[in-house]
């Protein structure tokens, strides 16, 4: 089925998100993590993922959402980009859904903020909506304005 | 198709490498007409592209290089004779082979433009009369008949013409048996040709650069995880594991440096297009310049050498648009008309130096500071007080331009900053020292290798960095905290021997609050680790100093790249990773060092009480008794001390494990040996030398370290080295007055050359 794509599954937040699969490099646990001072506040700081140094983003600061509970640690779902393999924290891993192409519509134009930046559609599920996210723009995370 | 396939990717490669080589050839040929052999080999590149992309498919390549083929046969048949004309045209033929070939490489096809202009000019460079009466050619006549037919059927009836009509003893011995080869398969010319071994060809292979920066990166993660190991290996005390470990550790360094090698490049590598370069711009100017080239085989890593190929290739054209004169100018002063680049690489104290030198008119310390005052970059105070050393660095300031007019060339107000910022950006330095109307010399040292480097491991705020060692002079430890350190206007300073050294705080600069408890005040000592970030020294304070180690450069992900402080990072012994200090980037952050000269002027000072092109920086020790001694402290690898009891004995020779290695320990007092000395040394083992560890100064003696072990290290100085009385003993170079003393002046390398010999040392 070309029109049927499958996106991996995460929670943000009681958010429902997908990344498609193809994009998605390995989800794994928790891992320390070495901050990086003078970085945007979306960079949660850097992993070593065997050998390699991997950038962790904070998608619920990405998103303009609070931080995750005390007490609750994050999960790395890392997925591959142009540049190199970041990471994306995410509170919850989901299911790998197959989803069909008429379920897909455009994000609806009240949707604000940093979500718009980064939400590529939207699928209507029987029970809940999956948005799709940006896997370009959400890793496009900017420098703040030397301090 | 989306890829190229394999036989083009080859054909491009070979082509791209032949194609270097022919810049230079044309160049020397230019300045030796009668150089037959160098005909011949760029008619053979010429001619084995043509073949190729004939066989290729590629049109428009084939009908450029068989006009230039045509011309060029001529040439080596001596009818025609090379002059500035047929040079440029055959070197524009170069280029847009070159751009063809880009093309190709871009988007597969050869691209939509038009060269049959370019062709009709070779057609008509072609045209013009034969030189020579048709007699003298006698072997020519042979080779004549062959140019018509030519495009018809690829490289193959061409063979006749392909051997040099006098083929003296032919210094390409492949040429018969080529011949052979080709009948059949006149389409692999080019591989066919590097199969058969010229010189020492035979036993390379080419390996894709890809690949090997992956074997690099695995090699790199061999190592970290070593050190994991051996980390771990101090916890255990097991006997097999620790064997096992310690060769592990051995391997590992073998094999690091083994890869490292395989990324080495010659220098010439690069240099290879500057005499192109330097005709170009020349002639542009209309100058007479040579260059001359020594060291050329001397190694660098693939991606530093790529890293300097802009910054030289401008320094090349300023010297030649900006420091060699008009030819008129130059006779005036007494000067050849011909001006002359002279380019020099070599390896010292782990670095590599490269030094381009010309023999042009100067750089005058007045003009330029006159300059800066008028671009507003000075004031006439700071100038006054400036040494002339430091106004002719200025030059490297960012809009700074000396031309009276703005060429085609350089004299824009880019360029010498910009060359300074990218040696800078690799670890490396630029310095620039000058002679009014005697040349000018530019010296770029620049570290070996980026992949891996050693580093300094701090801490801060809770966190661990890395600083690269390049950039680390000295550390300072502050007992009592805060006490060296003054305040001017709230700017923390630090006195080190007499000179102010501004100071930056690295948790400050950083943001990052302190972990735990321990407030600033309750700590009882700060580290100062003193830096040099472009051309001025800072002191960073940090909470530790860890240790040093080799580190693994990662480049960060494009999240961070903006962010100037940090080079990098890399992952440490315990697996997690640790962000790597950009120490120029730091020290601007932090306006320590300042791009304008307001900062530190205070080495103007320094210089101003002598040339400091002359000043030597200088490492002090004592023998015994109060015999001092002096090295020059760039042949220095590090200072060490070990515990007495570390001393161990192989083949009647003390020996110390260091890094992994049998570091052999020449007793300086014993090497230089009346036996006198000796006598002291034994002396000095149950006389005074009852302290518990030994002094080794560490140098490196053909790819080996050497301790030198001393009494004790006295200091390090910058002066200016007046030799007084020539060596009265073997193993000294002289005798020279350093702070007020008496100083000798020691021959390293003959003293270790000496001691390392398995004969008896140097007194017997």
């Amino acid at each position: 089925m070309s029109d049927a794509k499958q996106y991996c599954s995460f929670f943000v937040d009681r958010l429902f998100f997908g990344v498609e699969v193809r994009e998605v490099q390995e989800v794994i646990r928790y891992q320390e993590m070495t901050r990086v001072p003078q970085a945007a506040s979306e960079v949660a700081g850097l992993i070593n993922l065997r050998g390699q140094i991997v950038t962790a983003i904070d998608l619920r600061r990405r998103l303009g959402l609070g931080d995750i509970p005390a007490g609750k640690l994050p999960l790395n779902v890392v997925i591959r980009t142009d540049d190199a393999a970041v990471s994306l924290l995410v509170d919850e891993i989901g299911d790998v859904l197959q989803v069909e192409e008429e379920a897909f519509e455009r994000p609806p134009e009240t949707l604000t903020g940093a979500a718009r930046d980064v939400i590529q559609g939207v699928y209507k599920l029987k029970d809940r909506l999956l948005l799709i996210l940006d896997t370009a723009k959400t890793v496009n995370v900017s420098i703040p304005a030397a301090a | 198709m989306d890829q190229i396939d394999e036989v083009t990717k080859e054909f491009l490669l070979e082509s791209y490498e032949n194609l270097d080589q022919l810049d230079r050839d044309f160049v020397s040929l230019e300045s030796d007409p009668t150089a037959r052999d160098k005909i011949t080999t760029i008619f053979r590149t010429i001619h084995t592209i043509k073949g190729t992309c004939g066989c290729l498919g590629f049109r428009k390549l084939e009908s450029i290089t068989h006009v230039g083929e045509n011309l060029l046969s001529r040439l080596r048949d001596g009818e025609l004779q090379i002059d500035t004309e047929i040079t440029t045209g055959l070197l524009r033929l170069v280029d847009a082979i070159r751009e063809i070939l880009g093309s190709i490489e871009s988007t597969h096809t050869e691209g939509d433009k038009d060269y049959s202009a370019f062709r009709e000019r070779l057609v008509r460079l072609n045209e013009r009369p034969s030189i020579v009466a048709p007699s003298e050619t006698v072997s020519a006549s042979a080779v004549h008949p062959v140019d018509p037919p030519v495009a018809v059927a690829a490289a193959l009836p061409l063979e006749p013409a392909y051997e040099p009509p006098h083929d003296d003893a032919s210094p390409t011995a492949r040429a018969p048996d080529r011949r052979e080869l080709n009948r059949d398969e006149a389409c692999y010319d080019g591989p066919e040709r590097r199969a058969n071994p010229e010189s020492v060809a035979g036993n390379a292979i080419r390996v894709d650069v890809g690949l090997l920066d992956k074997v690099m990166n695995l090699v790199g993660e061999l190592v970290l995880a070593r050190n994991q190991v051996l980390q771990f290996t101090a916890t255990q005390k097991d006997a097999s594991f620790l064997r096992t470990s310690q060769r592990l550790n051995l391997i590992t360094t073998e094999l690091q440096e083994g890869v490292m090698k395989t990324r080495m490049q010659p220098i010439g590598n690069l240099w290879n297009k500057f005499p192109r370069i330097v005709r170009d711009v020349a002639n542009n100017c209309h100058k007479k310049v040579r260059i001359e080239m020594e060291g050329r085989d001397t190694e660098l890593d693939k991606t530093i050498l790529e890293a300097i190929k802009d910054p030289l290739t401008h320094v090349i054209r300023n010297s030649v648009d900006h420091g060699i004169e008009a030819p008129e100018a130059r006779q005036k002063r007494g000067k050849p008309e011909e001006g002359l680049i002279a380019m020099r690489a070599f390896h010292e104290g782990g670095q590599v130096n490269i030094e381009v030198t010309d023999d042009g008119k100067g750089i005058d310390p007045e003009i330029i500071k006159r300059k800066a005052v008028e671009k507003g970059l000075l004031s006439p105070d700071q100038a006054a007080r400036m040494g002339e050393r430091e106004a002719i660095n200025l030059i490297f300031l960012p809009g700074f331009s000396t031309a009276e007019k703005v060429t085609n060339v350089s004299g824009r107000g880019v360029g010498m900053d910009v060359v300074r910022t990218n040696v800078e950006k690799i670890g490396g330095t630029v310095d620039v020292q000058s002679r009014v109307h005697e040349g000018t010399t530019l010296r770029i040292k620049i570290p070996l290798t980026l992949a891996i480097i050693p580093a300094l491991v701090v801490t801060s705020g809770g966190e661990r960095f890395a600083i690269p060692q390049v950039s680390l002079l000295e550390l300072v430890r502050l007992d009592d905290r805060g006490a060296g350190i003054e305040l001017i206007n709230g700017t923390p300073l630090y006195r080190l021997r007499g000179n102010l050294l501004p100071l930056a705080y690295l948790n400050r600069e950083l943001k990052i609050e302190k972990l735990g408890t321990s407030e600033a005040g309750t700590k009882e000592s700060a580290n100062i680790v003193v830096l040099r970030g472009g051309d001025r020294q800072f002191g960073l304070v940090v909470d530790h100093i860890n240790d040093t180690e080799e580190i693994v450069v990662k480049p960060l992900g494009k999240q961070l790249k903006g962010i100037t402080v940090f080079a990098g990072a890399t992952i440490m012994g315990d697996g997690k990773v640790a962000l790597i200090l950009d120490v120029l980037g730091l020290a601007q952050k932090a306006n320590v060092i300042s791009n304008s000269s307001e900062g530190g002027l205070h080495s103007a000072a320094e210089n101003a009480r002598g040339d400091a092109a002359d000043q030597q920086t200088l490492l002090l020790f004592q023998l015994k008794g109060d015999q001092r001694m002096a090295i020059p402290l760039s042949v220095v690898a590090r200072l060490e001390e070990f515990p007495r009891k570390s001393l161990e004995n192989a083949g009647g020779r003390a020996v110390v494990q260091y890094r992994g290695q049998i570091m052999p320990i020449i007793h300086l007092a014993a090497a230089l040996g009346d036996g006198r000395a000796k006598a002291g040394a034994r002396g000095l083992k149950k006389g005074q030398g009852k302290s518990e560890t030994i002094q080794v100064v560490v140098y490196t003696h053909e790819n080996q370290n050497v301790g030198l072990r001393v009494e004790r290290i006295l200091d390090i100085v910058q002066q200016r080295l007046n030799v007084q009385t020539a060596a009265c003993r073997p193993g000294i170079l002289g005798t020279a007055i350093i702070k007020e003393r008496v100083t000798e002046l020691l021959d390293v390398q003959a003293v270790v050359r000496n001691a390392m010999q398995p004969a008896k040392p140097l007194a017997a």
